[in-house]
This record gives C-alpha cells, sequence and structure tokens, in this order.
C-alpha cells in the first residue's frame, strides 16, 4: 500500500469525481462529504510520500510498470512532495469551505460543480508529481478545461472572463505543447529527466532547437501563471468567479505554473544552461520588477475586494518567476517556499472575500464596514493572511520576503530588492485600509462618543462553521509554517542545494 | 537561394508556422466569438500537423509488422544497427531478429496526437458551451457589443 | 574585562508574563476588578522577574537564554546586559504605575472597550521587554515589529474621525521605515557577515563592509527605527496623542519612543561598534542630525497650545539627545545617553499623567484654558513642576544627571557646537514649560478661569503622579541603579 501512494494520491479525487458525476445529481447531499473524503485520502497520500521522501530519497514510481522513458514515470522528490502536499490541503480547505455556497451560488449545478472541483484537483496534483512532458501537458489541460468551466459558472461576467481565459490559456498550453515538440526532435524522449540526460550527453545545449523549445516553454508558461504583461486574463477570472472557485483557482493555478517553470529550469533545461549559458536572468528579473510594481499598484487602484486579490496574485507571481531567475541558491529557496506560503496566504484571503460576500452580499470594500464587532474570528483569520501578504512576522510570508531579499542581495539584484519593499508597503496600505474600515466603520463618529456601548458583544454573527473553520486552519498553517520555516526550508535546500546554483555577486 | 533552401528543406515547419499564425490572426482580431474559436482550433491543428509531421520519414511505412516481414527482416538486416534510436525500441520476438526502425514512421508523434486531438476537441466543447452561456446572457455572440452591454452596467 | 555569562530562562518569562496576562484579562472581562487585578498581578511579577536579575547584570555578568532557531543561523534569542536591564527596568516599573493611573483615568471617563485596551497594553509590554532583552538583531526587529502593530488598537482606542486619521499616521510612519529601512538593512547585515547577528559588546560589522556601505546602513538603521521620533519621521508622535493619556504616557514618552532609540543604542553599540564609528568618523553626522531634530522641535513645542501636543514635541526633541549622547562616541556620552533613557521617562510620564488628569477632571486640553489651575488642583501642578525640573535638568529632579553626563561628554571630545546645542535646547524647554506652571499658580484672581476650590482627579491617578513625580526627586539624590547600570554598559562600549 505504502509503494502505491504516488498513485493514491491521484486516484481518490479521480475516481470519486467520476463517482459525483453519476450518482450526484440524484442523490445531491453525497456530493460534499464524497469530496470532501476524497481530497482528505489524497492529502494523507500526499503527506505519506513526503515522510517517504524526506526517509529514503526519490521516489520514482511508473505507471503500469512501463519503465521510463517509454512509460510514463512520476517521479517525486522534495519539491514536488511538498507542493503536491500544498496543493491537496488547499484543496481540502477549499471544498469544506463550499459546503454551503455552491448550493447557495449554482443550486442546480452542485454535482457538476464537485466533478469539475474533483477533476481540477487531480489536474493539479498530476502536473506536479508527473516526471513526464507530454503528460504535464495533458494535466495541464485538464486543469485547464476544468477551470474554465469553474470560472464560467459563476454570474454574467464571469462568463466572459472564462471565454478569454479559454483563449489566453489555449495559447499558452499550445506553446507549451510545441516547446516539448522541439524537445523530442532534439532528444527523442518525453521524460523529463531522460531529456535532461539525452540534452546533456550528446551536448545540444547549443542547438537553437533547444532555444526555440526553451522559449516557448517558458513563455507558455509564463502565459498560464499570468505573468506581466501576460496576465490579461486573470483579474476578471478570479474576480467574478463562483466563491469558491476563486478559493481554489487563485492558490493554486498560478502557483503549480511557478512550479512547472522550476521544474523545467532546473530538471530539464539545468542551471547551467537556463542562468548561465542564456544570459537572460537580468532581463527577466527586471520583467520581474515590472510585473511586482504593476501588480501591486494595479491592486491599489481597484474597490473590488477580489480584483484587488486578483492583482495581489499577479505581484505574488512577479516575486516567485523573479526569486528563481535571481539564479542564486537563497533565491529558489525563496521562491519555493513562496510557493507554500503564498498558496496558503492567497487561499486565507480569498476565503476570507468568499466569507465576506456571502455574509453581506457586497463585491466593494464597504463590505467591510464594522466587522470587528460583528465577526471577530473571522477578522483573525483575515488578518493572519493580510500580515502575511504584507510581510510581518512571524508569519509565512515574512520568511519567504526574507529569502527572497536574502537572495537579491546575495545575487546583487537591489531592484528586485526594492520592488519586494515597495510591494510589501503597498500591500500594508492596502490591507490596512480594509482594517480600518472595519475597525472604525466606513464613516466613524466625528467626535468621541464616551458611552460607547462597553464590553459585551453587540450583534455579533460568525461565519458559519465550515466557512470558518477552514479559514482558521489556514491561517494557523499560515503561523505554523512560519515559526517552523527552517524544517520547511531544510527539506528544500535538500533538494536545491545538488543543483549547485551559484551563490552570491557574479 | 538560401533563403529558398531553408524553406524547402523545411517545409513542414513552414507550413505549421503559417496555419498557425492564421489562427492566431483569428483568435486576436476577429470580433465574432465563433470565429475566435474557430481560429483557436486552426490553431491546435496547426501544432497537431507540425507532431505529426516530425514523425514521418522518407521511404518508410506504417509501423505494422506482419509475420513474414519479421522473417524477411531476419534475412535481410541482420547486421542492423540496434542501439536504442531516437526513433523507439526494437520489437523482438525471438532473440535474433532484428527490424531497420528506418523502415517505419515514428508512431509515438501520432500516439500523442491522438491524445491532443481528445485535447482539443474539449477545448472547442467548452469554449462553445461558453460561447451559448454568453448568448443566452447577453444575446450576442459579438464582442464588442457585450462590453458595450457591460459598459453600460447590467 | 571578559563578561562571564549565565544560561536562564528568567528573561524570557519576564517577557512572557505580561503576553500570558491577556488570557485571565480576557477571561474576566466582566468582571472589571478582577480583569484590573490581573493587570497587576502580571505587571509586578514582570517587574519582581527583571528586579531579580539586576544583582547578577551589576556584578558584570550577562544572562541569556536562546528559544530556537527560526531561520538557519539565526536563533530568537534572549539576552540581558547593563543596557537592556536599565531600559526592562524603566518599563516595567512604569507599567504598574500607568495601570493604576489608567483604571483612575479609564474609569473616570467611562471609556468603551476597556478589555481590549489592557489585553493590548499587556501585549505592548511584552514586545518592549522583548525588544529590551534581544539577543541579536532579528529578535529585536521581531519584537519591534510586534510593538508597532499591537499599539495601533491603543493608538485609535476612541474609533472616531481623528483616532483614524492619527492611526493611520502612525503606521504609515513606523511601518514604511521598518519594512522599507530596517528589514533591507537587516538583511544586508545577515547577507554580509553571515553571523547570527548577536550584539556584542564591541559590535561585529567591522572587517566585513566598507566605508560608504557603512554610511548607508547607518543612516537606514538610524531612520528605519522611526519610533525614536527623529526627523522627519517624527510626525507620527503628535499624531498619536489622539490616543487615551495612559496611553500616551506609557507608549509615547516611555515605551514605543524609547524602543526607538533604544533600538538605535543597540545598533550603535551592539552592531558597528562605539570605536568602529569612530574609526569611520560616522559620529558626527548622527550628533548633527540630532541636534536638527532638537532644536526645530523644542521651537515647534513652543507654539503649540494644546498641551499634550507640546509634551509630544518635547519628547521628540528630548529623543535625540540620547542618540546624540551616544553619538559622541565618548563614555561619558554614552553614559548620559543611558542614563537619559530612564531620567526622561519618569519626568515626562509625570507630565503626561498631569496633563491626562487636568483633562479628567476639567475636560481642558489646551494650554491657554489653564491659567489659574494651579489652585484647584495643587497636587497635579506641584507634580507637573517637578517634572518640568526634570526635562529641563535643574537640580532636584533626577533629569539634572543625565544632561550632566551629556554635556560633560561634548566638553570630553571639545564639541562645543553640541555643548550650545544642547544648552539652547534647555533653555526653549524652561520656556515652553515654566510659563504653565507660572500661570498656573501666579495669575490675578481675575484672569483665573478655575474658582479655587481644590478638586483633583480620580485618586488612582493622583497617587499615580505624585509617586512618578517622588521618584523624580529621589534619583536626584540617589541615581541608582541607573547609573551603575549605564556606567558598566558605557564602559562595555567604549575603553575610557
Amino acid at each position: 500500500m505504502i509503494e502505491q501512494s504516488p498513485a493514491l494520491i491521484l486516484i481518490p479525487p479521480f475516481l470519486v469525481a467520476i463517482l459525483v458525476a453519476l450518482v450526484g445529481f440524484r442523490y445531491q447531499k453525497v456530493c460534499f462529504p464524497l469530496t470532501v473524503l476524497s481530497l482528505a485520502g489524497s492529502v494523507v497520500a500526499c503527506v505519506v510520500t513526503l515522510m517517504r521522501v524526506i526517509e529514503g530519497g526519490t521516489i520514482r514510481y511508473f505507471i503500469a510498470g512501463w519503465a521510463p522513458p517509454f512509460g510514463i514515470e512520476f517521479r517525486i522528490d522534495g519539491l514536488n512532495a511538498l507542493v503536491a502536499v500544498t496543493v491537496s490541503s488547499v484543496g481540502l480547505l477549499a471544498a469544506i469551505y463550499s459546503k454551503n455556497r455552491v448550493p447557495a451560488e449554482n443550486p442546480d449545478k452542485v454535482s457538476q460543480y464537485y466533478t469539475l472541483f474533483l477533476l481540477l484537483i487531480t489536474g493539479l496534483l498530476g502536473m506536479v508529481i508527473t516526471g513526464d512532458a507530454f503528460n504535464l501537458y495533458v494535466m495541464l489541460e485538464v486543469a485547464a478545461l476544468t477551470s474554465y468551466a469553474l470560472i464560467a459558472m459563476g454570474p454574467k461576467r464571469a462568463t466572459l472572463a472564462a471565454y478569454k481565459y479559454v483563449i489566453m490559456g489555449t495559447i499558452g498550453a499550445s506553446f507549451y505543447l510545441l516547446g516539448v515538440g522541439y524537445l523530442y526532435i532534439k532528444t527523442g524522449s518525453l521524460n523529463m529527466f531522460d531529456i535532461h540526460e539525452v540534452l546533456k550527453a550528446n551536448d545540444l545545449f547549443g542547438s537553437p532547437a533547444v532555444l526555440v523549445a526553451f522559449i516557448m516553454i517558458t513563455v507558455g508558461v509564463w502565459i498560464k501563471m499570468a505573468f506581466f504583461p501576460l496576465h490579461a486574463w486573470l483579474p476578471n477570472s478570479y474576480a467574478y468567479a463562483p466563491t469558491t472557485s476563486s478559493a481554489i483557482l487563485g492558490p493554486l493555478v498560478t502557483k503549480v505554473m511557478i512550479y512547472v517553470m522550476i521544474r523545467l529550469t532546473l530538471t530539464v533545461f539545468g542551471v547551467e544552461y537556463t542562468f548561465i549559458q542564456l544570459e537572460w536572468s537580468n532581463i527577466v528579473v527586471w520583467m520581474s520588477v515590472l510585473a511586482i510594481l504593476a501588480g501591486s499598484i494595479s491592486a491599489l487602484a481597484q474597490t473590488d475586494l477580489r480584483k484587488m486579490l486578483a492583482f495581489l496574485i499577479i505581484a505574488e507571481v512577479g516575486y516567485m518567476v523573479g526569486g528563481v531567475w535571481l539564479a542564486d541558491e537563497t533565491g529558489m529557496i525563496g521562491a519555493i517556499y513562496h510557493i507554500i506560503a503564498d498558496a496558503f496566504m492567497t487561499l486565507c484571503v480569498f476565503l476570507f472575500a468568499g466569507i465576506l460576500f456571502a455574509k453581506t452580499g457586497k463585491r466593494d470594500l464597504s463590505a467591510m464596514d464594522g466587522q470587528f464587532k460583528k465577526m471577530p474570528l473571522t477578522l483573525v483569520g483575515f488578518l493572519v493572511g493580510a500580515f502575511s501578504l504584507i510581510g510581518i512576522p512571524p508569519t509565512a510570508g515574512f520568511f519567504s520576503k526574507w529569502y527572497l531579499i536574502q537572495g537579491g542581495i546575495n545575487s546583487g539584484h537591489y531592484e528586485y530588492v526594492i520592488a519586494l519593499l515597495i510591494s510589501s508597503l503597498i500591500n500594508a496600505v492596502l490591507f490596512f485600509r480594509m482594517i480600518e474600515i472595519a475597525y472604525f466603520g466606513v464613516k466613524p463618529a466625528e467626535g468621541h462618543d464616551h458611552n460607547h456601548s462597553s464590553d459585551h458583544d453587540s450583534g455579533r454573527s460568525e461565519a458559519s462553521a465550515s466557512m470558518l473553520i477552514p479559514l482558521l486552519i489556514t491561517a494557523a498553517i499560515l503561523l505554523l509554517i512560519g515559526i517552523f520555516n527552517k524544517d520547511l526550508v531544510a527539506i528544500i535546500t535538500d533538494f536545491v542545494s545538488p543543483f549547485n546554483i551559484a551563490s552570491g555577486a557574479r | 537561394m538560401e533563403l529558398f533552401e531553408a524553406i524547402s528543406t523545411k517545409i513542414n515547419y513552414w507550413v505549421y508556422i503559417v496555419i498557425m499564425m492564421i489562427g492566431l490572426f483569428a483568435m486576436i482580431s476577429k470580433n465574432n466569438l465563433i470565429k475566435k474559436l474557430i481560429g483557436m482550433s486552426i490553431f491546435q491543428t496547426a501544432i497537431i500537423l507540425f507532431y505529426v509531421s516530425i514523425g514521418v520519414k522518407e521511404g518508410a511505412t506504417i509501423p505494422i509488422l506482419y509475420h513474414d516481414q519479421v522473417h524477411a527482416a531476419h534475412g535481410d538486416h541482420g547486421e542492423a544497427d540496434t542501439s536504442h534510436g531516437e526513433h523507439g525500441a526494437v520489437e523482438s520476438h525471438e532473440a535474433d531478429i532484428h527490424i531497420n526502425p528506418d523502415d517505419f514512421t515514428n508512431p509515438l508523434v501520432h500516439v500523442l496526437m491522438l491524445t491532443a486531438i481528445v485535447v482539443g476537441v474539449s477545448t472547442l466543447g467548452v469554449g462553445l458551451a461558453i460561447t451559448q452561456k454568453l448568448h443566452r446572457e447577453f444575446g450576442s455572440i459579438e464582442e464588442h457589443e457585450i462590453l458595450e452591454i457591460i459598459k453600460s452596467g447590467k | 574585562m571578559s563578561p562571564t555569562n549565565i544560561t536562564s530562562i528568567i528573561p524570557v518569562l519576564a517577557c512572557l508574563a505580561s503576553l500570558l496576562a491577556v488570557l485571565p484579562i480576557v477571561l474576566l472581562r466582566s468582571k472589571p476588578n478582577f480583569r484590573e487585578g490581573a493587570t497587576f498581578v502580571a505587571g509586578f511579577l514582570k517587574f519582581g522577574l527583571v528586579l531579580s536579575m539586576l544583582p547578577t547584570i551589576l556584578d558584570g555578568t550577562t544572562i541569556s537564554y536562546t528559544l530556537w532557531e527560526i531561520v538557519p543561523n539565526l536563533t530568537i534569542g534572549f539576552r540581558v546586559d547593563g543596557l537592556g536591564m536599565l531600559f526592562a527596568l524603566v518599563a516595567s516599573s512604569l507599567w504598574i504605575v500607568t495601570s493604576l493611573y489608567s483604571i483612575g483615568y479609564m474609569r473616570g471617563l467611562k471609556e468603551h472597550s476597556q478589555t481590549r485596551f489592557y489585553s493590548f497594553f499587556a501585549v505592548s509590554l511584552s514586545a518592549t521587554i522583548g525588544v529590551a532583552f534581544a539577543a541579536n538583531l532579528f529578535t529585536l526587529y521581531l519584537f519591534y515589529e510586534m510593538l508597532s502593530l499591537a499599539t495601533y488598537p491603543l493608538v485609535t482606542h476612541h474609533q472616531d474621525k481623528e483616532a483614524r486619521t492619527g492611526g493611520r499616521t502612525y503606521l504609515t510612519h513606523l511601518l514604511t521605515t521598518s519594512i522599507g529601512f530596517v528589514l533591507p538593512a537587516l538583511i544586508f547585515v545577515f547577507v554580509k557577515t553571515g553571523s547570527s547577528m548577536e550584539f556584542a559588546g564591541s559590535g561585529f560589522l567591522k572587517g566585513y563592509i566598507g566605508e560608504t556601505e557603512a554610511l548607508i546602513l547607518l543612516l537606514l538603521f538610524t531612520f528605519g527605527f522611526a519610533k525614536s521620533g527623529l526627523m522627519p519621521f517624527h510626525s507620527w508622535l503628535p499624531g498619536a496623542m489622539v490616543a487615551p493619556t495612559p496611553v500616551s504616557a506609557l507608549l509615547h514618552a516611555v515605551a514605543v519612543v524609547k524602543v526607538g532609540v533604544f533600538c538605535i543604542l543597540r545598533v550603535y553599540s551592539g552592531v558597528f561598534g562605539l570605536e568602529f564609528l569612530k574609526e569611520l568618523d560616522l559620529g558626527t553626522i548622527i550628533t548633527w542630525i540630532a541636534a536638527f531634530t532638537i532644536i526645530v522641535s523644542s521651537l515647534i513645542a513652543l507654539s503649540q497650545d494644546n498641551l499634550k501636543r507640546r509634551l509630544a514635541f518635547s519628547t521628540i526633541g528630548q529623543l535625540s539627545y540620547i542618540i546624540l549622547g551616544m553619538a559622541l562616541l565618548t563614555p561619558m556620552g554614552a553614559t548620559g545617553s543611558m542614563m537619559h533613557i530612564a531620567m526622561h521617562a519618569f519626568g515626562k510620564i509625570t507630565l503626561f499623567f498631569c496633563a491626562g488628569a487636568i483633562f479628567e477632571a476639567t475636560g481642558k486640553k489646551k494650554i491657554s484654558q489653564m491659567v489659574g489651575i494651579g489652585k484647584r488642583m495643587p497636587i497635579t501642578m506641584i507634580a507637573f513642576f517637578i517634572g518640568s525640573l526634570s526635562i529641563v535638568g535643574i537640580p532636584l529632579a533626577g533629569g539634572f544627571w543625565s544632561k550632566f553626563y551629556l554635556l560633560y561628554g561634548t566638553v570630553q571630545e571639545g564639541q562645543y557646537a553640541m555643548l550650545a546645542v544642547l544648552l539652547t535646547s534647555s533653555l526653549l524647554n524652561a520656556a515652553y514649560f515654566f510659563p504653565i506652571v507660572f500661570k498656573a499658580f501666579f495669575c490675578k484672581p481675575e484672569e483665573s478661569q478655575f474658582e479655587a476650590k481644590v478638586e483633583e482627579a480620580h485618586p488612582a491617578a493622583v497617587a499615580a503622579l505624585s509617586l512618578t513625580a517622588l521618584v523624580t526627586v529621589v534619583f536626584f539624590f540617589y541615581p541608582e541603579p541607573f547609573y551603575s547600570l549605564a556606567e558598566a554598559a558605557a564602559s562595555q562600549f567604549i575603553s575610557f
């Protein structure tokens, strides 16, 4: 059983997705428990796999026993084990949150919704654990097709956003597919590790075809991760989708694509080629600086809460792309750590946005009016997420910034450091604006009134348990992975250090 | 002359790029949502064409072995190169049978494209479904009309 | 001399005492008397814990405790030395007095959300002690940030429009500078030295960075710890005066602002090392920045009619004394600078208590409305007089000693320009404090705005302000243990 753990990551959500599709529309009530159960199973399998990786190193799992490079291989090391745990647990938390929201927002499509939801998680997990470049494309499309549909289940504007996403997403995935094609021409292999071996053995790095492949794949992945200026599809999609959809897509889709980028640069093309031979580092870091600033500043201009968060995602993508391309070991560690941290903090704020929308029906910031009095516990959960996005210790966001800035200074990219700091400050403005509204109300009293209602709580109404619990768990996770970041970083370092990414200024 | 050579020897790549660009053009410049989807489909088909074309070899045939072919191969190509090249494994039922991979087109890319076609069809399906939903909600499938409706508020 | 070191968990407990008090405070929210009881128990416990370490520290021993390694190579660690002890003593003793005062003030005015108030007060104190006992730059930063956030609800306690504006200024200033300046400087130091950034008596930066880098880092740290109120990042302080007076008193005369200057002193002495600064001749630039703040803020204080705002600007000037003293890079200057942390704290808290007592009893905030108030509230105004004596630096109040050493420091180094600055500022201090006292007592009967009937504020408030005034006088005659602590610390920073 334990040996099969990599396959068991995918099997529960996949099979249950089919089951939900078959049974769900007759017995709508079973959809939610089945979804949660299957995702819990997936989380367990991920954690078991992670434990095995920590103990015994990389796990290679051949699907149906076909040996690579012909068969499809799941190859799980420290990096994707961690990301898989993140993906499955974010999925589980979002699923718990969805309990009341899905029937409320899509009353006649509950079973369809959960089917897509599970397939999305399957696709994302598949992307994370597969070791095969073409298999990755298939999983990418599974995740993409389901997310188009999940977004389109929203109100009017979501449909248009989903349409744009279909177009952009297809272009991105097609570019990726083309790149893989060129790699296949040169190497005759689709297994990522095998491709790297062949490239190295035959010294194919100088080949223009490999360069074309690299450009195609990188651009494709950038489109899918909404790297500025290829981000146009993202804000409206996430802002208008059903709240559960944005709670699952926001944290995961971009982060998994960053994982794919790291996997391709480190494993397929190799550090030597990507960072030294190509000499792209400087340009890409500058692009990420632009992405960070553009994302943050656009977020500042938004009045719609979820749209603001969507722009923050674009800024965060800049953090991670920059962190990877600093070509510095600490920067890479920071970027990988940020994948995990950012998944949870984005989940945290999107869950909160969902709760707020559920409670007030308003999309803009005025929904925060006086919420400190009405739902203090919910606000505490939100505060942790907001502090993490700002980067206040001891939340996870502080430590990811710590490593990223350290990487920036190490490699001498001060522009990146400054961009990170500016973005932190803008985040501070954004979130304290919300906190102020929640604390003071939209229009605070002119003078101060001594006869305020004293300590007893008036009109308190927390979010329902199914929404509150995942929010608080996420907040707790943010604090935990912040305080115990050293253990997490130890795993990441074990993964990154064999690649010998240069440390220090060049 | 060089240019001509560059085009003629790699005609398949040029063709796929031209088709792809036609698709991309449609996706970007057309106002009608269905036309955009058609462009998308062309775009994806171009890639499929590219993949299929890279599996082709001159004078090669489909990779299916008949019983007598196996024996013929045994006679003709006794010393054929058996190193695992880039064109897949050498099928052998008996230890001393060798088959020249150059005689067969590469089947793997075609198999891959079966998957890609399925993906393409599903994408098109989802795209059409979304267009239908748009039509139901906005009463139009022209992008600028929809944008106007949104701008005018509800 | 090689200071010995012992490992003990007491510093951690001293830090946690008030943090853990939050639980009983919240649980006892419906019983105000028990709730305040919990505050007092925690206060005395904390003070006791700090005090219990005093003899060891006076012996020249340091106490340290490492909690755990949070980032590879970086620990959350506590270490108590002379400077930290001095500051912790001031903060923990004044917490008790302030709690006493806030009971009088908050109940007298029937403020809302008192539980929240006391809870965040306790958290702030934990952060303050955490800063005092931080063993390395990283721990220091963590507690510094914690303090910024924990005091926000206190500053904006009234939750009205004015509070929102004040709170906004407060947070923007503090967060911009700490995230924008201190954090990159911190990481830069970490990257360059690769060390755990433990504070050392003589600094640890020497040999790792060049002159230009040192200057940039120094400025980043100096302006980054904006809690010190150094111009031009001072305007949060007057803004934060919207807070209830106990908050202004403890946090803005004692804890928050002192944390700012404390951090700067720590960085100068523990990170750069005074000898290293002297080598690079970086002290001068800091003294001039501080001198500018001293003079300008004193002049602004003169023009303020709102008593609390005048006190706030006075604080800004006094804080720069401390920075200036350390930047003189002489033993006497350093001693005076550290003593001023304590002396100014007791003097200024008395003044704030008085301002609050006046407001609570009469509702007056403006100085122009306080003519003749000495007849109505004699105890308060006498305490106010003692407090201002201490700030100006006139004998019979503890402030005399710190000013004395500061002046001694300037003479020792031959920095007559700074001597002139300090003396001018003292004159200005006198000019903005004494007229208040004078008008309060000696005005013509027709000018007086109060009836000659004695009517003081809530007894708890009066007790608190009398106590601090008394202590201020006591320090003139017996400036221990602060003098010993400051001198011991100074001798470790720089050779006599």
